[in-house]
Formats: C-alpha cells, sequence, structure tokens
C-alpha cells in the first residue's frame, strides 16, 4: 500500500531564526499589526510504500530523524495525508 | 612509516567547489594533495583528510546533511576515532556537525546574506591540528564567504564548548578584539571554528586554503597548513 | 493561432511557402519560438552583419555558442554576454539566477572551464519600493546560482536611471578557459550522418514554455504577472554537475559535438546542431525524459527546463559517455539521430509532428531592415554651460553620494569572488584580473555602458562604452584585445528605436575598429518597454585584455604615501549627460563629452607600456563622475590620502566633474617621474603633474580640505542606506 506524509521540521524553541524575524517585520508594513510570533520550517512530502501504516510511520519516523532533520538544533512532527492501497 | 611529504586527501562529495583549491593549497604548503571521491570506502592511506568548502548536494534540505551520509564518512569517522587530523572547511564544517563528528550546528546568517570578506580570527587555543603552530591571541586574516555559517550550538552544548575550551577561533577586529561589530554572521560568541576534545578534528567557517598566496589574498592560512602538514607528519603510519 | 505564438501574419505566410503547405501545431510552436526576436535576430541581424569581427587573435567569431581569442601558450579565452532582463522583471531571483546559468553553458558547450561571471544591472531609482525588490531579488539570483557553482563573479556595473524602472536590464558575461586545440565548434565538428543526439542533465518539464516568444519578444504590461509560469527555476546543483560532467565528456575527446539548451530548448539545440552540420535530424520525442506527465508534444519541444545540455556522439562512443554521466549523477537520453537531407523530423507516441527543413528554423529565418527615423534630441540646456555658484565641497558629497557612484560593496560581497583561487583583483579594481593557471597571464576584464550618454546621442553612448571599457581594461596594465556585447533597446517596430539601435552599431563599430578590439559574439535585447516608456539604448560592453604577466598589474588605489599624482590627457568643458549635472543639477541634457578615437588609442598604448616597465603604482579611470571622484576613489581604495592643486583656466566644478573621456588618474614613485614624461611625449598624451599622496587628509588647494574616513563614510553608506539599511552589511 502507499501512504503519504507530511513531515514538518521547525527549529528548537529558542534557536534563533533569521528567517523568522524577516518575515515578522516584513508583516507590519504590509498592514498586519497584530502577529507576535513567525517562525519558519521545513515542510517534507513523501510517499512510501509499505505493508501497513504503522510500517509505514514508523519508517517515517527513523527517515526524519535520521536525515529529515537535525536533532541538534530542529524538531519534527509527522502528519499522515493520504493512503491508497 | 611515510617518508617524504605528508599525504593530505581532499574529499570531492558532488557539489563540492573548493576542493581544488584545497589540493592547490596543500601543494604549496609542502605536502602532497590526494583527490578521494565522496562515493569511495577507501581514504587512500592518507595522513590527513581535508573535507572542502563548497555547496555539496546543492545544500538541499540542509548544508552537509546529504554529504555526511556519503560511504566515505565511515571511514573518516573511524580515522578520526583513530586520532588522524581532520580539517572542515566552510561546507566541511557543515558536514562534520552534521556527522556529529564535532558539536553544534551552523545555521543562516543573521543578515540572511550570503558574505564574502576578508576577516581577522582570533585564535583561542593552540590544542589543535591546525593551531599548533600558533599562540593564542594571536591573530590571522583569512576570507569567509557563506551564506549559512553561524555557528550555534543547545546550551548544553555550549557549556561543553565552554568548559573544554573547544572554540579554535572567534571572529575579532584587526586589533585582535572580541566584539559584535566584528562579528560578520550572528555566530555565537563569535565562534567561528572549533575543535572536538582531542584536537585532531577541527572545523572552522573562514577558507584558510584561500589564504596561502599572497598574490591572490591575505596570507593567514599559512600556519594552519603548516600546522595541519606537521601533525599529518608527525601522526602518519600512526 | 500563429498570433498567438507571436508570429506576425506575414511570417505565418513564410512559413506556409517553406513548407508548401499548412504547418501542423508542432511545427507552428517550434517557428513561433525560433522566429522570435530573442533566438532569431530577425531585426538586428542585417545591422549585426557590419560589425568588425576579424582580429589577429580572434580564433571564434559570432555564430557560435560564444567568441574565442587567443591569448598565447596554447590558451584561449571563451567568452559572451546574455541578457535575462525580461524574466528579471518578473521574478528577480529565478530570471537572474537562470540568466547566469545560460550563459555559463554556452561557454561550457565550447569546451572551456568556466572561470568568471561578470553583471552589468541597470535599475531604476532605488527611492522607489519596487525598484529596491528587482535589485534585492537580482542580487541574490546572481549569487545564490553563481556562488554554488564555484565560478567566481568578479565585476560588473550597476546604473540607475528612471527608464528602468519596471524595465530592469540584467545582462550576465561569462569568461572561460579552453586550450585552443580544444575548442568545440562547428568548424571542429566531426558529425557523421548515424551519430546520435543525447540528452544529459536534467529532465524537461512545462517551465519556461513561451519564454521567448511570449516575455522575450513582447512589451511587459498589465498582464505581466500572468506571465510568471513562463519563467524558467534553475538549480545550480545540477549545473554544476553539468560543469564537471560536460568538460570530463571532451577531455576524454567522445564528443562530435556539444551544445547547450536555452532559448527554444529541443527545438534550438537540434535544429542548431544538425544544420551547422549540414543535416538533418529525426528527433523522437517519447524518448525525452519528461518530469511531468501527460506533456504535449509542442511543450516537449519548446520547453526551456534548466541545466540541459545535447551532446553528439558517435554510436561506438554511447556507452562511455554514459557512464561518465551516470558518475556525476546525470541522466542521459538518445533522443535524436543526424541525417543527411537536412529535414528535421519529430516523432510522437509514434505518428509525424513535425516535418521541417532544419535551417529554415535557423538560419534561413525572416530577417528585417525596419524603418528608422531620428528621435527627436532631448531637450534642455547643456549643463556645461548653467551657472553654477554652489560650493564644490557640497557637490563632491552629493556625487561620490549618487547610487551610479557610491560604494556597490552592498552588491559585491555577496559574490564568491574568491573560488578557483585566481582572482589577483577584484571588485573596486577598474577592470577584474584573473590569473590563467600554468603561466604568468592574466586576464583583465571589464563590462561597461553608457546609458545615459546613449540617451544624448545614440552614437556616442556606443563609442563611449567601447572606450570606457578598453580604458579599464588598460589601466592595470592589460592590452584591450576584443569584445562581447549586449545590447539593450526597447521596441524595434517604432523607427525611432530602430534609429537608437543602428546609431549604437555604428559607434561601437568605429570604436571597435579604432581601438583594434573586434566583436567576437553577443546579444540583442529588444522590446525592454512597457507602456509609453522605452529605456535609453545602452549597448553594455564585455572587453577581455591581456597582462603578459599579472604580477605588473597596476591597482586602482594609492598604495603608499608619497608617490606623485598625474593626469594623463585633457580635461575639457563637458558636463553633457554628466553625473554631476544629474546628481547635483538634477538634469539630463546637452552633448555627452567628445570621444577622439585616436587620442583614446594612444592613451591605452602608453599605459600598457608603463605598466610593463613597472612604472606606474597605481591608475584609475576618472570617466564616471570626474576627475575629483577618481581621486577621491583612489584614495579610498588605497588608504592613502592626497594634497592636489588643479590648475587651469575652467571654472572649478567645471575642473572637477566633467567627464572629458581618453584620461587617466596616476601615481608615480618621485624618482621614475621623469620616465613618466618621457613615455607620455613618445605616446603623444599630454600630462600634467596635480599632487602628491600621503595622510589621512583629502587637500583640493584652493577650494576644500576634508579625510579619507569623511569621504569613506558617505561613499560606503550611500547604498545601504537607499536599502534602508542603517549600518555596514552585518
Amino acid at each position: 500500500m502507499m501512504f503519504t506524509f507530511e513531515v514538518l521540521v521547525s527549529l528548537k524553541p529558542g534557536l534563533s531564526d533569521p528567517a523568522g524575524k524577516a518575515v515578522a517585520s516584513a508583516l507590519p508594513p504590509l498592514g498586519w499589526t497584530n502577529v507576535r510570533e513567525v517562525h519558519v520550517g521545513k515542510h517534507i512530502e513523501l510517499t512510501v510504500e509499505a505493508a501497513d501504516e504503522p510500517t509505514a510511520r514508523a519508517q517515517v519516523e527513523a527517515m526524519a530523524e535520521r536525515l529529515l532533520s537535525n536533532p541538534v538544533i530542529e524538531d519534527f512532527r509527522i502528519l499522515e495525508t493520504a493512503e491508497e492501497p | 612509516m611515510t617518508v617524504g611529504l605528508p599525504r593530505i586527501g581532499v574529499i570531492t562529495f558532488p557539489g563540492s567547489l573548493d576542493d581544488r583549491d584545497a589540493l592547490n593549497a596543500v601543494a604549496t604548503m609542502g605536502g602532497t594533495g590526494v583527490p578521494l571521491w565522496h562515493g569511495d570506502h577507501d581514504l587512500l592511506g592518507v595522513d590527513a583528510v581535508i573535507l572542502p568548502g563548497g555547496f555539496s548536494y546543492g545544500d538541499y534540505l540542509r548544508c552537509g546533511a546529504i554529504a555526511g551520509h556519503a560511504p566515505i564518512m565511515d571511514e573518516v569517522r573511524s580515522f578520526a576515532e583513530r586520532g588522524g587530523p581532520v580539517l572542515g572547511i566552510c561546507n566541511g564544517f557543515q558536514i562534520l556537525c552534521e556527522s556529529g563528528l564535532l558539536p553544534g550546528a551552523l545555521i543562516r546568517n543573521r543578515s540572511l546574506r550570503f558574505v564574502c570578506r576578508e576577516v581577522t580570527l582570533r585564535v583561542e587555543t593552540a590544542q589543535s591540528v591546525i593551531t599548533a603552530d600558533l599562540t593564542p591571541g594571536e591573530t590571522v586574516a583569512v576570507p569567509i564567504k557563506h551564506g549559512e555559517g553561524a555557528f550555534m550550538a543547545r546550551p548544553d552544548e555550549l557549556a561543553r564548548v565552554r568548559d573544554q575550551g573547544l572554540a579554535v577561533f572567534r571572529y575579532a577586529g584587526p586589533d585582535g578584539v572580541v566584539d559584535d561589530a566584528h562579528n560578520p554572521n550572528g555566530a555565537l560568541e563569535n565562534i567561528a571554528g572549533i575543535r572536538n576534545e582531542a584536537g585532531n578534528v577541527v572545523g572552522l567557517m573562514p577558507h584558510p586554503e584561500h589564504a596561502v598566496d599572497p598574490d591572490v589574498g591575505p596570507t593567514g592560512g599559512q600556519p594552519l597548513f603548516a600546522s595541519l602538514l606537521a601533525a599529518a607528519l608527525a601522526g602518519a603510519g600512526a | 493561432m500563429h498570433r498567438r505564438l507571436g508570429l506576425k501574419d506575414d511570417e505565418h505566410e513564410r512559413i506556409v511557402a517553406t513548407l508548401g503547405r499548412d504547418p501542423r501545431p508542432a511545427e507552428l510552436a517550434m517557428y513561433g519560438a525560433m522566429w522570435s526576436e530573442h533566438c532569431s535576430y530577425k531585426s538586428s541581424k542585417i545591422h549585426l552583419k557590419t560589425l568588425p569581427t576579424e582580429g589577429a587573435a580572434v580564433l571564434v567569431g559570432p555564430g557560435q555558442d560564444a567568441g574565442a581569442v587567443d591569448v598565447g601558450d596554447g590558451w584561449a579565452a571563451v567568452f559572451k554576454m546574455e541578457s535575462h532582463s525580461h524574466p528579471s522583471a518578473i521574478e528577480p531571483y529565478q530570471g537572474a539566477a537562470t540568466g547566469v546559468g545560460g550563459i555559463v553553458r554556452d561557454i561550457i558547450s565550447m569546451g572551456a572551464r568556466p572561470v568568471a561571471l561578470l553583471d552589468p544591472l541597470l535599475f531604476g531609482p532605488l527611492t522607489q519600493e519596487r525598484n529596491r525588490w528587482l535589485l534585492e531579488g537580482v542580487v541574490a539570483g546572481i549569487g545564490g546560482y553563481g556562488n554554488c557553482i564555484g565560478v567566481p563573479t568578479v565585476g560588473g556595473e550597476i546604473h540607475f536611471a528612471e527608464p528602468h524602472s519596471a524595465n530592469p536590464s540584467v545582462n550576465v558575461m561569462c569568461v572561460g578557459l579552453a586550450r585552443a586545440e580544444d575548442l568545440v565548434t562547428s568548424a571542429s565538428l566531426t558529425a557523421h550522418a548515424g551519430s546520435l543526439m543525447v540528452l544529459y542533465g536534467a529532465s524537461t518539464g512545462r517551465d519556461g514554455i513561451g519564454g521567448v516568444s511570449v516575455l522575450a519578444s513582447a512589451t511587459l504590461d498589465e498582464g505581466s504577472a500572468a506571465a510568471r509560469p513562463s519563467v524558467q527555476i534553475g538549480d545550480p546543483f545540477a549545473e554544476k554537475l553539468l560543469i564537471e560532467a560536460s568538460l570530463e565528456l571532451i577531455e576524454r575527446g567522445l564528443l562530435e559535438g556539444l551544445q547547450d539548451l536555452g532559448g527554444a530548448g529541443i527545438t534550438c539545440a537540434v535544429s542548431e546542431s544538425a544544420a551547422r552540420a549540414g543535416m538533418g535530424a529525426d528527433l523522437d520525442l517519447d524518448a525525452v525524459p519528461l518530469r511531468e506527465p501527460g506533456m504535449a508534444p509542442f511543450e516537449i519541444l519548446t520547453s526551456e527546463s534548466q541545466e540541459r545540455m545535447l551532446a553528439i556522439v558517435h554510436p561506438s562512443r554511447l556507452d562511455a559517455v554514459t557512464a561518465v554521466c551516470e558518475r556525476w549523477g546525470l541522466g542521459t537520453a538518445v533522443i535524436a539521430t543526424l541525417t543527411r537531407g537536412g529535414t528535421l523530423a519529430v516523432t510522437h507516441d509514434g505518428s509525424v509532428v513535425a516535418e521541417v527543413p532544419a535551417r529554415s528554423l535557423t538560419d534561413d529565418g525572416p530577417e528585417y531592415d525596419r524603418p528608422r527615423e531620428p528621435r527627436a534630441a532631448v531637450a534642455g540646456e547643456d549643463p556645461t554651460f548653467a551657472p553654477f555658484d554652489g560650493d564644490p565641497w557640497s557637490a563632491l558629497l552629493a556625487v561620490l553620494a549618487a547610487p551610479n557612484v557610491a560604494s556597490k560593496r552592498w552588491v559585491f560581497e555577496q559574490y564568491d569572488s574568491i573560488v578557483q583561487g585566481q582572482t589577483v583583483a577584484g571588485a573596486g579594481s577598474d577592470a577584474a584580473v584573473i590569473r590563467v593557471p600554468g603561466t604568468l597571464k592574466g586576464l583583465a576584464l571589464s563590462a561597461d555602458g553608457k546609458g545615459r550618454f546613449g540617451a544624448l546621442d545614440p552614437y556616442l553612448g556606443a563609442a563611449h562604452a567601447v572606450a570606457e571599457a578598453a580604458r579599464n581594461v588598460a589601466v592595470t596594465g592589460a592590452r584591450p584585445l576584443a569584445i562581447t556585447n549586449c545590447m539593450n533597446f526597447g521596441n524595434p517596430e517604432r523607427p525611432p528605436v530602430m534609429w537608437e539601435f543602428v546609431e549604437s552599431i555604428r559607434g561601437m563599430s568605429d570604436a571597435c575598429i579604432a581601438l583594434d578590439t573586434p566583436v567576437t559574439g553577443g546579444n540583442v535585447s529588444f522590446y525592454n518597454e512597457s507602456a509609453d516608456s522605452a529605456i535609453w539604448p545602452t549597448p553594455v560592453i564585455g572587453m577581455l585584455g591581456l597582462l603578459e604577466d599579472y604580477r605588473l598589474r597596476v591597482p586602482t588605489g594609492f598604495p603608499r604615501p608619497g608617490l606623485s599624482i598625474y593626469l594623463l590627457g585633457e580635461t575639457f568643458a563637458e558636463l553633457g549627460g554628466s553625473e554631476f549635472a544629474e546628481a547635483v543639477l538634477g538634469v539630463v541634457a546637452g552633448r555627452p563629452p567628445a570621444l577622439d578615437l585616436a587620442k583614446e588609442a594612444a592613451l591605452h598604448r602608453l599605459l600598457v607600456a608603463a605598466a610593463a616597465q613597472d612604472l606606474l603604482a597605481s591608475a584609475h579611470d576618472p570617466s564616471e563622475g570626474g576627475l575629483a571622484v577618481a581621486l577621491v576613489e583612489a584614495a579610498i581604495e588605497g588608504g592613502h590620502g592626497f594634497a592636489v592643486t588643479l590648475a587651469g583656466d575652467l571654472p572649478s566644478h567645471v575642473t572637477l566633474f566633467s567627464e572629458s573621456a581618453s584620461r587617466a588618474v596616476v601615481s608615480v614613485a618621485a624618482e621614475r617621474e621623469a620616465e613618466l614624461l618621457e613615455a607620455a611625449a613618445a605616446h603623444g598624451v599630454p600630462v600634467a603633474r596635480l599632487g602628491e599622496t600621503g595622510g589621512s587628509a583629502v587637500l583640493f588647494d584652493g577650494l576644500f580640505e576634508t579625510s579619507v574616513g569623511a569621504l569613506r563614510e558617505v561613499y560606503e553608506s550611500a547604498i545601504p542606506r537607499l536599502l534602508g539599511e542603517d549600518e555596514a552589511p552585518a
């Protein structure tokens, strides 16, 4: 079966986020002065072939830990979005 | 036992750019440069390894992330564990951090822009394979050219860096004073390069291989390469 | 249907006549792309043919992917300039990035390793937000792509002018090196019928479909946002792999020919390669690796997906070629075979979708001699004669802070200028100087345009651009050898624009002949206008010069105190089109300075000879901003102040800011002054002593005194301030 996952990778809280800061300062001049915080991360979509969902998810978690994110400075979340026979 | 000039390997990853420049610098400074390929499991018996600058794998995903898993990194890891000298320059530094051979990580410059300019580095310790010939407090001029060079570390790692004196270079003014005005990228505590505890693995963002030839730039890289070649020769055959 | 592809009715009739029938849809798309202005040069070809293209040093002239000159010791310097202005106006980062990618591929398709990039850019005033957005995006794109492929960006120029608001000009020049006997040209082609055409590199998607025909050959208007899908996306990592793989293929002698894919994609590469070999080709679109499913034949044929090359390979070498590409992680596909007869036959899904004579797409395309009529002269009194009672000190500050003059550090520090380890001089020098590895030679490179002069007099504007580019090279001690160029103009269907173009060609031609710098190739960018305003006629000249010994290169800045400062050449009362006139008087009017090409040539010969004798401590061209600016720039660059007395009968502001041509500000050791005077006399160049270098003060005797530090502050902070940054780049 085919399972599609979204992996959202973000900087650990408290770390310097220059991209987030840049976006945050670009919003007020455009009229939005009520935005308190902006953090910029990464979004990775994977389609994995596996026998069942738990197997696929476990593999994607391993991928996220080993390659897709850098545990020194990043956290990740996994969302499943689709499954197809 | 190795007789003759120290053999310094330089690994080419897909997207490495300063690999040829590193080989040239090794030759200029009196060593033999040995090209190594990312896909091989063979360091060809070299006495030291350089991971050069560039944009391995286009910097896609994260700088150095994919290169950190290259086949040859197994051999680099064991070589480092045996005490072999390993130098990571710019992208090479990023690869060493991604591989866990050095603490911390490199993130995007605080200006969000790539910066290419000459900087002054203050030597923080002589306990590393590239600063053995230097004295703490001394300064050297070397160019930087990077967009993601700000050294970052978790609080526990930063404590270790401080306690064990792992910082090798800090960005400084021409007079050697370390301050924020002379921090080109927002690196924590102006750290430009660090070492592992044993001092045989060093990573730095500046480019010493572009600082050995007075016709094209500053020469602050000369003592760094001299130290590395001496370390390579001393450990040769170990 | 043909009109939507950008073809005019008479062009459609011509296609019908050529084929003897109505064209099929895929054929129309092929002609639409190949006969677009950008690809066919139909409005400019007959005029470009009048340019001087021959010279002792020229190895390859116009007509190939790039030009090449012999620089001695068996080395050839390959170079070309191209524009990517229209895509950059819509999507500045990718427009500029893919511009870099395209010109680099032109260089490697000649068998040369790219060793330097220069980027001459033109934007509207930075006081407008959109122009700041364009500048930031273009610079980020050039850096983002160029830095990632390991080719140093060593020079360029940036000018600002109102007509470029919303019509930026993005020109990119690339220089490469090859052994002369390894150059890949159609003359060296050994292609046979039956040879295979192998597409390697990235896969083909829908990028940029209609790019050349829709964007580059039409003016920008309200529909611009909708044109976004026509912009190509670049992958510099793939380009780096392409460079290494291509050079390895050539080094191993595995190829019969090599062509890059740029405008009009596969159609252009296949038809040009076949036509150059005097042949046709059988092209099978099913063999093309696709990035997206379900692409129609016309999409595959005209896609402008980046980072693709076409190799011509003898069947016996195919396996070796595939192996090299695979080692570098690049896919390969045999998409066509060369055939006798000259017909390009295209199949898709088993049926023939196109059958046209290859030459009808390339050399036998339409050629127009468009009507032209002189443009009305620019109104306004010549600023040379306008009374000026302001003070020279404030005028100097105003000119120094003018965006055209002020430090471009904010820009050039975003470029890697040192990779490959051969950059002797980069930004801050009149011309960049790079070493030829394994020799003592240096190549001096400069890119220059004089849009403001062109606005006032297109003939003079073009001639001055050539003269200034050659002068920038000569002040480093290098002998100017040859040029490439990019012609940036408005809509050629308007007679005044066509007149500007022809006048510019005339000016460029006369200057190139007088200075012995033939044209080795270049690019024409028309249709740079929107609604009612066209850009100023701006030919941008890319000059290549040769230093026999790079160690004798002459720097721009004063290197030491205690040197004597001289002016070579003469200053006349000429403020027409000057920085002073624009920055201080707020006008662009008058006649550009005169240009005596014989005097200019004599100056260059003197500079080259003096450098060879290690006579000059520094040399700088004063044409941008005038004498005062040149002296100040030399002080800032070198770090040493000066004291000068400017004699003469002209009003002081004229002496300080006139932009007379054929001059150089030089410094020389006191004990060698007599030698300099002798050399100047021998070359017939007037010379006047101005003063001395030294200290941290700057003194214009009888006018004002200041410090190098204060001037540096103004010079360095101008552009960052305009971009809203309070401090120097962090």
